[in-house]
């Protein structure tokens, strides 16, 4: 339940799913309305928001990583073919890849500018500056290098996203179930098997 | 010590010299008493400030322009006043961003409230050549009561220069943007150079 299967996933990897999803997603809301915002201390507090929930996303997606590791992977349903597999497959390693680049990118900002304001990860702990040469063209470099590897993954999440429905809603078949519930697949493959009866 | 060179030149009596040099309550309040008087702050004091961050380090920064005048009253130092104004647009600390931010509604307000002011309710000699000064702090049209050490650094027969300590809850002025990431209190150091008017 907790675990995967290599029929399903686990409640664990389940959570962490939906949670960085949201946070993540989130973020790319947060980030792009920030810079827009004119009110100097609301852009101040956006701001700190975003450092604290990027940082957020890096330590979970750390953790997910090893979780992913320890588990195994539910295999490709059957009656995929190699080309969406090898899609779904890129896919999943752009944004896999996006979770750690992006708040890296992030820290890479807050790390060079030459404002040097510290992150205190939601008032709890100081996270330190990464050792990097601080500069206005660096933090300019990483500005628009964290935004855009940001919109990037946006537009691969978005991807991901419609294939998703895509799978669920013309394919009918139990992609996006088994990534809602660790029984999902289960009760889907009876109810199919019953209607097929 | 210029003071007590001068009062060595004109009590010839080595004796008497050596008596002074041992009482230094008396060779001061012969000082004091030639510094009674009124002063105008000169432009070239030094108005400086230091904001500590989380983590180490902070921001600091001058107010290049400033105005005031004090009283000294060497008989009663309780009698002496002070009031001083400083423009917050002068705020300087080497980073421009910071500047704009400090000038905006987010802190000064500067357009709105383009003044500081402080004026002394209380002085009260703590030592030789130190004294507290209370007054009411009025920043962004708020007052509070604030206070500041004072320390006898120089003078001579028309000039007189004070170190001015102190610390100011910027909480109390509606300026509390920032907290807890920077300290809600701010370091005052002041090098105060008063010319008799």
């Amino acid at each position: 339940m907790l675990r995967n299967s290599r029929e399903s996933f686990g409640l664990v990897s389940i959570l962490f799913h939906w949670i960085i999803a949201l946070i993540f997603l989130g973020q790319i809301v947060l980030g792009y309305s920030m810079v827009r915002v004119s009110d100097f201390a609301l852009q101040f507090s956006l701001y700190q928001w975003h450092k604290s929930f990027g940082f957020l996303v890096l330590g979970l997606s750390l953790l997910r990583l090893l979780w992913k590791l320890a588990n195994p992977r539910p295999h490709d349903l059957q009656h995929m073919s190699s080309l969406e597999r090898g899609a779904s497959h890129v896919a999943h390693f752009i944004l896999y890849l996006s979770l750690f680049v992006v708040p890296l990118t992030g820290w890479a900002i807050a790390s060079t500018s030459p404002l040097q304001i510290p992150t205190f990860m939601f008032d709890l702990v100081v996270i330190p500056q990464l050792p990097m040469t601080i500069s206005d063209t660096a933090e300019a470099f990483w500005a628009s290098s964290h935004a855009w590897l940001a919109y990037l993954s946006a537009i691969v999440a978005t991807g991901h996203i419609l294939a998703a429905f895509h799978h669920h809603f013309w394919k009918r078949d139990t992609i996006l179930v088994r990534m809602l519930s660790p029984r999902g697949q289960d009760r889907k493959e009876q109810q199919l098997t019953g209607s097929k009866s | 010590m210029k003071t007590m060179n001068g009062l060595h030149s004109t009590l010839i009596p080595a004796g008497i010299a050596a008596l002074l040099a041992l009482s230094p309550m008396t060779t001061r309040a012969d000082t004091l008493s030639e510094v009674t008087g009124r002063y105008n702050i000169q432009p070239s004091s030094r108005v400086g400030f230091t904001v500590s961050q989380v983590g180490g380090g902070g921001i600091t920064g001058n107010f290049k322009k400033f105005s005031g005048v004090f009283s000294l009253n060497s008989s009663d130092i309780s009698r002496s006043t002070i009031s001083f104004t400083l423009y917050p647009d002068s705020v300087t600390t080497g980073q421009a961003r910071v500047e704009s931010f400090l000038r905006s509604d987010a802190v000064f307000d500067s357009a709105n409230f383009p003044t500081i002011t402080f004026k002394s309710t209380q002085i009260t000699q703590t030592s030789p050549d130190t004294a507290e000064v209370a007054g009411i702090l009025t920043a962004r049209g708020k007052s509070s009561p604030a206070s500041f050490q004072a320390n006898l650094a120089d003078h001579g027969k028309n000039s007189i220069t004070f170190r001015v300590q102190g610390k100011v809850m910027r909480s109390r002025y509606g300026m509390d943007v920032g907290t807890p990431i920077y300290s809600n209190v701010v370091q005052f150091d002041m090098m105060i150079l008063g010319q008799r008017s």
